[in-house]
């Protein structure tokens, strides 16, 4: 009797936590819903997403967009042009290539990377990096685009590399197998087989290595620069949407315009981020039929 | 002389010895069959001749083996040519995650046998040789892995034909499919004797009676009895030879 009570109570208290983090999930959603909304009363979706002027505190404010979401995409594309090739190429040698010694090392790296704090990330960027992009290409200033770019790049690797990594190590034998034994090299089984394998894989991976690019805050502050205008090259400061909440949220009046646009960045992101997340849930799905 | 050439073959996994002595001659254009219960070594046996064992961690081999007169154990051997030569058909079958096209010509491109027109043609003989073409030369664009499985297995010894193997291993190539597809490939097997020298394992004795000229028995990593197969099934020399023979039919 006392069993079946304390098994009642046992059922009930882990429905109630899966419960509760659907209904949180829930609360901030609707939290980010109902105060992002209010902006479009006074601003049109059109114009917000559209406008290229971000003066949040001129009078009247301009409450345009366009310029940090092109900040956003200039960031994450430098990112992902770095990291991805980077990411699954390391992951394929780190699957195939590397001795076992090499790989238990790579690993451990791999997973070192993906523990440094963004912020100390950001801080090592704007006394290395900065400086010597400046250096490199003789510009007045090092806190570009392409700096966050590169430092975002690292952030985003430890996800593909070890996302791809289970990819291809989840190809079956026998494809490798099947491959070595018509005479395939080490390298044409590679490049001819197991990419096909794990390629669904491989794309989530990289996918959800730039859902954290984009959703970043911390590093991209501390090296973009935050100017922002419309980007017209990678070698000049941008501001990002994440920037911009992170920097404004402090200083700006509650339930003022300022307050519910930077609610609306909010939702962008939230959107941005939503629709990235599924289509590499997608592709892993994929993977598993 | 005999297509392969096997003489005093010991192998050991670390310190397993999973093949004893094994001496055998297999002739050219014929099917021998290897029987055995489960874990004698016919599959170490078999993946001897393509020197599959070599993917394996701390695989040790003694002996000799020689592939149409020539030794792919004392020296390196040129595993390419090699793995060209001596094909090999898997239990489970596992065409590539690519197209039917691209996995007949999958071989003729890394052994850059063809290309264009002229590896159309290898596709469609290769295809036809295993009695696939009428079924899917309008489907060369589909994935592989939606076919049956019976297509799968076809497919796969296609892929052989493809790079003009000379010796195709077979180890259980039936043991996943259902008693009629299992017919249609030991007559495919039949058809392809006459260009073919085929060694196959199997757990079937029936299929070893149908399909092969001759039988080789191993057990507990020895090759007990090696001889023609109406010799070996009728009047086995060999005691413990007629004990499984028996046991398995009475
Ligand atoms: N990679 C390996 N490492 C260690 N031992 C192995 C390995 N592969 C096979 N063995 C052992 O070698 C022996 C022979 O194995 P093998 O697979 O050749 O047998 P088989 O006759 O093909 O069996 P089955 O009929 O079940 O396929 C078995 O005892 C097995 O446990
Ligand atoms: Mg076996």
């Amino acid at each position: 009797m006392l069993k079946k009570i304390k098994e009642f109570i046992i059922e009930r208290l882990i429905f109630l936590s899966g419960i509760a983090s659907i209904v949180f999930v829930l609360l901030i959603f609707i939290f980010l819903l109902k105060e992002g909304i209010s902006i479009f009363k006074t601003v049109g979706l059109f114009d917000f997403l559209s406008g290229r002027f971000w003066y949040p505190i001129s009078d009247p404010p301009k409450l345009g967009i366009l310029p940090l979401i092109m900040g956003s995409l200039l960031v994450t594309l430098g990112a992902v042009v770095i990291a991805v090739p980077l990411g699954i190429a390391s992951a394929f040698y780190i699957a195939e290539v590397a001795s076992p010694r090499v790989r238990d090392a790579l690993k451990s790296c791999v997973e070192v990377l993906s523990a440094i704090p963004s912020v100390v990330l950001g801080f090592i960027g704007m006394v290395t990096l900065v400086p010597f992009v400046k250096a490199l290409f003789k510009i007045p200033t090092g806190l570009t685009a392409f700096s966050g770019s590169i430092m975002l790049a690292f952030m985003a690797l430890p996800t593909i590399i070890s996302i791809s990594e289970d990819a291809i190590n989840a190809v079956p034998r026998q494809y490798k197998e099947g491959a070595i034994a018509l005479g395939a090299t080490h390298w044409q089984t590679l490049y001819r087989v197991i990419i096909h394998g794990a390629m669904p894989g491989v794309i989530a991976a990289s996918m959800l290595g730039i859902g954290r690019v984009i959703g970043e805050t911390m590093a991209v502050m501390m090296i973009t620069g935050n100017a922002a205008v419309i980007p017209t090259t990678f070698l000049q400061p941008v501001r990002t949407l994440t920037a911009t909440i992170a920097a404004e949220m402090g200083e700006t009046v509650r339930g003022s315009e300022h307050y519910y646009a930077l609610f609306a960045i909010g939702i962008v992101l939230f959107v941005i981020s939503f629709l990235i997340n599924v289509t590499a849930d997608l592709f892993l799905h994929k993977d598993k039929r | 002389m005999s297509a392969i050439e096997i003489r005093g073959l010991n192998l050991y996994y670390g310190k397993f010895q999973a093949l004893i002595n094994v001496n055998m001659a297999v002739e050219a254009k014929r099917i021998t069959a290897l029987i055995g219960s489960s874990g004698c070594g016919k599959s170490t046996l078999l993946r001897c001749i393509n020197r599959m064992n070599d993917l394996i961690e701390d695989v040790r081999t003694e002996g000799s083996v020689k592939v149409d007169g020539a030794e792919i154990y004392k020296v390196r051997p040129d595993f390419v040519k090699l793995r060209k030569k001596v094909g090999m058909v898997f239990q489970r079958p596992n065409p590539f995650p690519l197209s039917v096209y691209e996995n007949v010509a999958f071989g003729p491109r890394i052994h850059h046998m063809a290309r264009g027109s002229e590896l159309d043609g290898i596709v469609e003989a290769s295809l036809k040789d295993v009695l696939l073409w009428d079924d899917l030369k309008d489907k060369l664009k589909r994935s592989a892995l939606g076919l049956s499985l019976e297509q799968r297995q076809r497919l796969c010894i296609a892929r052989l034909i493809a790079v003009r193997s000379e010796v195709l291993l077979m180890d259980e190539p039936c043991s996943a499919l259902d008693p009629m597809a299992t017919l249609k490939i030991e007559e495919l097997m039949q058809r392809l004797k006459k260009d073919y020298t085929i060694i196959i394992v199997t757990h079937n004795m029936q299929q070893a009676a149908r399909v092969s000229e001759d039988t080789g028995f191993m057990l507990l990593g020895e090759l007990v009895e090696f001889g023609r197969t109406e010799e070996i099934f009728t009047k086995p020399r060999d005691k413990r030879t007629e004990d499984y023979i028996t046991g398995r039919f009475g």
